[in-house]
């Protein structure tokens, strides 16, 4: 496909790099910077990329390499697809994955869009460590980066046929993390020592703060019980706790014990031994594959329960409004995580875990 | 791929007469102006001619042309120095609603800390200042009435001379920030009663960071900033010899020029107005039709943000800005465009085409013919994503 191709840039080194692979291969490359908190805003968030400072740097790996240069706002759709979900999320219990919201409804969606509809690119390239390959059968098939330990294919589970047409990922390829650094400095980018960017990129400190600010009930204070009902302690808040983190109370019985379920109406966190939490029966919701339609109903597969988790053996049930995950073993994955289906290197899809599972 | 520039309200490319001035005082005029020995006075003598060359195209006389780092600062100075100088006799300033923010944001930060009442003046579709509307604002403790000539982002030329008859029978000094206008359009404080003026040199092919307040002799000013003295205590700071000198050149240039290019480009401009009006459905010019610069073709394009016409139309190679330079990369709608009286959704899709000297027949056929798919495309694109 040629046409220009439109990298977005984060003021990092992985997506400088991607840009300069492009151009070393010939392609008509233009960057985009993405505003993602509103212009001017006071926040010391030092990992986001969506900040001016960030932008700042976005600029000039841009003015390094010799594209042109966008700054575009989405800090409307990044405040109401990632933050406000995020902040939704803790308030009822589940545990968030912003990074997998932006790229989503923000990169994937919002930004995608733009650059095909608005601005009439007809790609768009991401410094995302995951590799998008042409298949026989005309399909795009989304794979895990080359080095597993960058690999960034778990949050790109969303994506289907519509955009893997329209994406790239240049740095999918590359051996590790030094080889990214050594074409950063070899193109001169000013970004060859910056520090990685983090999960939470929007909140400077303590998440439990901003959740606090915009959903302080979900600060009220409440019982802490067992799977029985009796009540073991008192917790802070359920926004401040998440599902399958150790729990402090228990210590009397000598007994270790994780949150295993929270229920914001009542403000009661539930908590018991890790062979009461662990389950093997999952149910998810927004379910989606990158093939666009699963190989059948039900199939066979290695689901990962999160970023950079092990692969785990498991069956996935296809049901109206989602799936039905069944673990080969028991094991803990907290509602509002993504869980993706592989096979072998390829991401095949993946959903949420729904909120009341496990129950 | 060629690029065609129709930013020139942004700012304008250098003359080659003014660049060949100014490098010729960077490598042989080394003198500071305030120091008395031969190198000082050459410095010295080249900041007045230069200011005798201001004086001249305003009709002036040279006392009162103070040099500034620009229009920001000259507007900065005008209202803060005026305000300043008539404590005490006067609290109250009037301005209009589609200002630069240079005065608009000056007159409010004036305001906020207690050294001015602000009355603001609003305007009409076309952008027009009603004269009666300043005359009704006027109060007995009003100091300053602050109007400017032609406006940054739709062009509109205000009715500035009567305006000044109100002011100057009224006892109220007025300033105009005539930035946009000065070297366009014929500026002549001998004929028109306004007391304070600030011009910019890089709006008229002189280089950036230079500019220049007229201070009519008798209007009293106070000085913003302490220092050394310069500029008889009105804008102290070494000055910027170099840029003053081109700043003088440009002036002079763009006036010796001005009635021929000022044809020129109102032609063009006309050719712009009425191509994209003919060619893009649903089109809103916005400005006065006729009483506008020449060189100024503004519209709203509904369905259409101003951020994506930019970029498309970089991608396609045309420099244009949505409204102010200052203020691209805002997504908020320009308060100009919304004193109109334009609602939001118009307002955000605006844009500005602004020719200059550079500019041909040929660079508006290749802008008329690229702009209406372009701004198709953004209609399809925003209807598909609601």
């Amino acid at each position: 496909m040629s046409g220009q191709v439109f990298v977005a840039l984060s003021g990092g080194v992985d997506s400088s790099v991607a840009a300069a692979l492009l151009l070393e291969r010939g392609e008509d490359v233009v960057g985009v910077w993405m505003r993602l908190v509103p212009g001017g805003a006071d926040t010391d968030a030092p990992r986001c990329c969506g900040t001016d400072e960030a932008g700042e740097d976005a600029r000039r790996a841009a003015a390094t390499l010799g594209i042109p240069f966008y700054a575009l706002d989405y800090a409307d759709v990044f405040g109401r697809q990632v933050v406000d979900r995020f902040v939704d999320a803790y308030a009822s219990g589940e545990t968030p994955n912003p990074c997998v919201s932006c790229n989503h409804h923000v990169k994937f969606d919002a930004l995608l869009r733009d650059v095909v509809a608005k601005f009439g690119g007809t790609r768009l390239a991401t410094g995302h460590y995951a590799r998008v390959a042409d298949a026989p059968d005309g399909t795009r098939r989304l794979l895990r980066a080359r080095d597993a330990a960058k690999d960034q294919s778990y949050a790109l589970y969303m994506l289907g046929q519509r955009e893997l047409r329209r994406t790239l990922f240049p740095i999918g390829d590359l051996v590790n993390k030094t080889e990214t650094r050594a074409i950063a400095a070899r193109f001169g980018l000013p970004t060859a020592a910056k520090a990685e960017s983090m999960d939470i990129c929007f909140v400077a400190s303590d998440y439990r703060d901003l959740v606090r600010g915009r959903a302080p009930r979900a600060f009220d204070a409440g019982p802490v019980e067992r799977v029985d009902g009796s009540v073991v302690g008192r917790h802070a808040g359920i926004g401040g706790l998440t599902v399958g983190q150790r729990s402090g109370t228990g210590v009397a019985t000598g007994e270790r014990l994780y949150v295993l379920r929270l229920e914001p109406e009542r403000s009661a966190a539930v908590v018991g031994t890790r062979e009461e939490i662990t389950r093997t029966t999952y149910e998810l919701r927004d379910v989606s594959f990158t093939r666009d339609a699963p190989r059948g109903n039900s199939f066979e597969t290695s689901a990962v329960l999160r970023y950079r988790g092990t692969p785990l053996a498991a069956a996935v049930e296809v049901i109206a409004d989602g799936a039905i995950l069944r673990l080969a073993a028991p094991a803990l994955v907290a509602p509002g995580q993504a869980v993706v289906f592989y096979e072998g290197d390829e991401v095949v899809g993946g959903g949420i875990v729904r909120a009341g599972s496990p129950g | 791929m060629k690029r065609v520039y129709l930013d020139h309200a942004a700012t304008t490319p250098v003359d080659p007469e003014v660049a060949d001035a100014m490098a010729r005082v960077l490598r042989e005029t080394h003198g500071n102006p305030s120091s008395i020995y031969a190198e000082g006075r050459a410095a010295r003598e080249l900041v007045d001619h230069a200011r005798e060359e201001v004086a001249a195209v305003l009709g002036a006389q040279p006392s009162e042309i103070v040099f500034t780092s620009g229009g920001t600062e000259a507007d900065n100075l005008a209202l803060r120095g005026v305000m300043q100088a008539r404590r005490g006799l006067g609290d109250h300033l009037v301005t209009t609603a589609i200002e630069h923010h240079a005065v608009l944001d000056t007159a409010k930060d004036l305001e906020s800390h207690g050294r001015a009442r602000l009355t603001v003046v609003p305007v009409d579709r076309d952008g027009r200042v009603d004269p009666a509307a300043i005359a009704a604002a006027i109060e007995p403790k009003t100091t300053l009435v602050s109007v400017m000539h032609a406006n940054n982002e739709i062009g509109t030329i205000q009715p500035i001379a009567e305006i000044g008859a109100i002011c100057r029978e009224r006892g109220v000094k007025l300033h105009s920030d005539a930035v946009q206008s000065v070297g366009a359009l014929d500026f002549d404080v001998s004929r028109i009663p306004v007391d304070l003026v600030s011009v910019n040199a890089h709006k008229f092919y002189g280089p950036k960071g230079v500019g220049a307040l007229y201070v009519r002799r008798g209007t009293r000013l106070a000085t913003i900033q302490t220092g050394g003295g310069q500029e008889k205590g009105r804008r102290t700071g070494t000055e910027n010899v170099a840029g003053i000198v081109g700043l003088g050149v440009a002036l002079r240039v763009a006036a010796e020029r001005r009635a021929t290019e000022s044809a020129r480009q109102a032609a063009l401009r006309d050719r712009i107005i009425d191509g994209v009006l003919a060619r893009v459905p649903d089109a809103v010019l916005t400005g006065h039709r006729t009483e506008r610069l020449p060189n100024n073709a503004s519209f709203c394009f509904p369905g259409t943000q101003g951020e994506s016409l930019i970029v498309a139309l970089d991608l396609a190679g045309f420099a244009a800005s949505s409204g102010s330079a200052c203020t691209s990369g805002d997504t908020e709608p320009s308060h100009v465009l919304l004193a109109l009286g334009l609602e939001r959704h118009v307002a955000q899709g605006s844009l500005r085409l602004t020719v200059g000297r550079a500019t041909t027949d040929a660079d508006v056929d290749a802008l008329l013919a690229a702009l209406p798919p372009i701004v198709a495309r953004l209609r399809e694109a925003a209807a598909v994503s609601v």
